[in-house]
């Protein structure tokens, strides 16, 4: 039981990760920008974060420093594919590129640097049960503050107003436009919120997760982000659950192997792909799934005078 | 542009596999040392005072960037170490990052055109690549690390690290509270599952309790996966964990936990002094300093492989924790003297294997080739060997 509980809080914390970066995704997504940028983002952010941890000691300002590190490179990334309307699949996956050796670079001083001895967390009253406690209740409050993030999340988009603009402009920009909606100014305001969500997913994987800097670090986190998305079909509680099934199955792999029982690890690596494209091949062959779940407008560039 | 929403996803989709791709490939970013581009006489007169030697280019190849902390930042170390011993006579330079793969048959070429007279290749990945391109540059020397194939001018070294793991099991076997040692295991290959039957080997010496719990990676280098292999260990009830892999991850996923854990291949005290109980390190300076005066004397000779240890102070257990008892640190003491004289061998018999049958007799002595070709766990090691 004990293992249990503790494999449990393992899938959380991994799940956290890919949820923050997954969320980002999802807001761009909805305003009809889709950004391959994922794992550059989360890169430099992460040495951001990393950085700033090691200089200040500072976890939170940290997690500051990567959401500010993300929002820069999206805000590039935005005025790129916004205004002067570039490809997005080629500009997202530059940026991924960019944000690799971009990270590797400024992070040459850093590889060996050192955080002081990370903090541990405890929910008072709840850590102490038995089971539910070590599972739930001592995890980092990134932990809750993603789940409250979906939350949040999920109410914008479908209860309030400015949602439901964010979704109108995923939807049809033509038509919002023609209603006065300043459709790229609002596309920017997400691609710019989801990359600082990459870079808080990015800071909390260097500062909290692993942790430490090398290059790299983010091994293809990022793309999972991506098609965790798709996974969702761009509904946030959806995406979370998402998260902690992928989080849950690198982490069940691990705990079979100690137990004895072997499962190929390159399998599992590439499950949450398999996944993706089964559920694309799924919504895509129901053209109504299609149209209540994708953005219409999905990666197509806006041009107001048309 | 107008595509159907289906195909739309489609494209997306192809996109993503190729990003992905494109991500894990990586691009080898080139970076040489500074090196004194010493104009040497083309063709030394006969009335110039003393011409000076011109200097011996050596390369190296690194698999991961050497700011590992482990594999590589050891293999750097020792190039330092050849530029401090023999100052202006070499000029020293290094590839970092350079994949086994395709690639690196480009970057041993290129190294050979840029003319370099000895190249060290640090992974076994470098293998087939090192001896195509030696075969063709039969005027440079070839230096391959943990490889088994030869040529004229190309031969293998290796380090004993399954010493380090021996001595680290000693101390783990001593330190751990729950009888549960767990190692993240990179791939599994008879080097790796060397290590970690040496190292349970070494905590049975002391403590008959002890079971192992492996993980496998299939990777050197990924510290996220890395801490999620150590987390599920600990979670298991490992207290004591070692790693074969090249990151400080597993180190700091134990500091994290409040668990012990060891360095591998380079002193990874100052990541989690905490938990750190000590490194088995490799140190190559000595045999490269070797390898360089072969050739600098004109000794250097192919079809050769070296493997040495302790006894050669290619491979030490250094920084033991303060936690770590006297009288363990003592027997530490005893056993790299013993592996020093040849009186102590790790892999003498009787050895069990985990499915209770012997493997080496009473007082049999496991020869290398046998250390070479090692594809069972020893007793006290749960699990079973990927692929097998």
């Amino acid at each position: 039981m004990e293992a249990l509980a503790l494999l449990l809080a393992a899938t959380f914390n991994a799940g956290t990760v890919l949820a923050l970066a997954g969320l980002g995704l999802l807001i761009n997504e909805r305003a009809g920008i889709v950004n391959l940028g994922a794992e550059g983002m989360m890169l430099v952010a992460a040495i951001a974060g990393f950085a700033t941890a090691v200089t200040t000691g500072n976890d939170w300002l940290a997690f500051g420093a990567g959401a500010l590190a993300g929002a820069l490179l999206a805000a590039a990334f935005g005025l790129l594919v916004i205004w002067l309307n570039t490809n997005q699949v080629a500009t997202g996956l530059a940026l991924a590129l960019f944000g690799a050796g971009f990270s590797a670079f400024v992070g040459i001083g850093f590889v060996q640097g050192k955080l002081g001895e990370r903090p541990r967390f405890a929910v008072p009253g709840l850590a102490d049960l038995p089971f539910v406690g070590p599972a739930f209740f001592r995890q980092h409050p990134m932990v809750y503050a993603a789940i409250a993030l979906t939350l949040a999340l999920a109410w914008f988009l479908y209860r309030s107003r400015a949602g439901l603009v964010l979704r109108a402009v995923g939807e049809s920009p033509e038509s919002a436009h023609a209603l006065g909606v300043p459709v790229r100014p609002i596309r920017l305001a997400a691609v710019v919120g989801g990359g600082a969500l990459c870079g808080l997913a990015g800071a909390y994987l260097s500062v909290v997760y692993t942790p430490l800097w090398v290059e790299g670090m983010v091994a293809g986190k990022g793309w999972i982000a991506l098609a965790l998305t798709t996974f969702a079909t761009w509904r946030p509680a959806r995406l979370l659950l998402g998260a902690y099934l992928f989080g849950g199955v690198t982490m069940l792999q691990f705990h079979l192997q100690g137990e004895g029982v072997q499962v190929p690890s390159q399998f599992l690596s590439m499950l949450p792909y398999v996944a993706t494209i089964v559920v694309l091949v799924l919504i895509s062959r129901n053209a109504a799934w299609i149209r209540a779940n994708m953005p219409a407008s999905l990666g197509k560039p806006f041009f107001p005078g048309s | 542009m107008s595509l159907s929403p289906n195909r739309w996803l489609l494209k997306l989709a192809g996109w993503s596999a190729i990003g992905a791709t494109a991500a894990l490939v990586g691009c080898g970013k080139k970076e040489e040392a500074p090196a004194p581009v010493a104009a040497a006489p083309s063709a030394p007169a006969a009335s110039a005072p003393a011409p000076k030697p011109e200097p011996l280019k050596i390369a190296f190849a690194y698999v991961g960037p050497v700011g590992d902390g482990g594999w590589t930042f050891a293999h750097d170390n020792a190039r330092k170490a050849l530029e401090k011993q023999f100052g202006d006579k070499i000029v020293t330079s290094f590839v970092e990052k350079v994949p086994e793969a395709a690639d690196a048959e480009r970057v041993f070429r290129d190294m050979v055109g840029q003319g370099n007279k000895l190249i060290f290749g640090t992974t076994f990945g470098y293998m087939e690549p090192m001896l195509k391109v030696a075969a063709d540059a039969k005027d440079v020397k070839f230096e391959h690390a943990t490889g088994y194939k030869q040529a004229d001018n190309m031969r293998t070294y290796d380090s004993r690290t399954y010493e380090g793991a021996y001595m680290a099991g000693v101390i783990a076997g001593k330190m751990t509270k729950s009888h549960t040692l767990g190692v993240v295991g990179s791939i599994p290959i008879p080097e790796v599952i060397r290590n970690i039957n040496s190292f349970t080997m070494g905590a049975q010496s002391v403590n008959p309790k002890v079971k192992t719990r492996v993980v496998w990676v299939n990777e050197w280098f990924n510290p996220p996966k890395e801490t999620e292999a150590a987390q599920s260990l600990i979670n298991q009830g490992a207290d004591v964990l070692f790693q074969n892999t090249d990151s400080s991850a597993v180190l700091q996923t134990a500091a994290k936990n409040q668990k012990l854990a060891f360095g591998w291949d380079s002193d990874m005290t100052a990541y989690a002094p905490e938990a750190h109980l000590a490194s088995a390190i490799i140190n190559w300076a000595p045999y490269y300093i070797s390898a360089v005066a072969d050739v600098l004397e004109g000794k250097w000779q192919g079809n050769k492989a070296s493997w040495w240890g302790v006894k050669e102070d290619a491979i030490d257990i250094v920084s033991i924790s303060d936690k770590v008892p006297a009288e363990t640190k003592e027997q530490i003491g005893k056993i790299k003297a013993g592996l020093k004289d040849g009186s102590f061998v790790i892999w003498k018999g009787p050895i069990v294997g985990q499915d209770g049958k012997e493997v080496l007799k009473k007082d049999e002595v496991a020869d290398d080739k046998f250390l070479g070709g090692i594809s069972f766990y020893v007793k006290g090691v749960e699990g079973k060997i990927p692929g097998k």
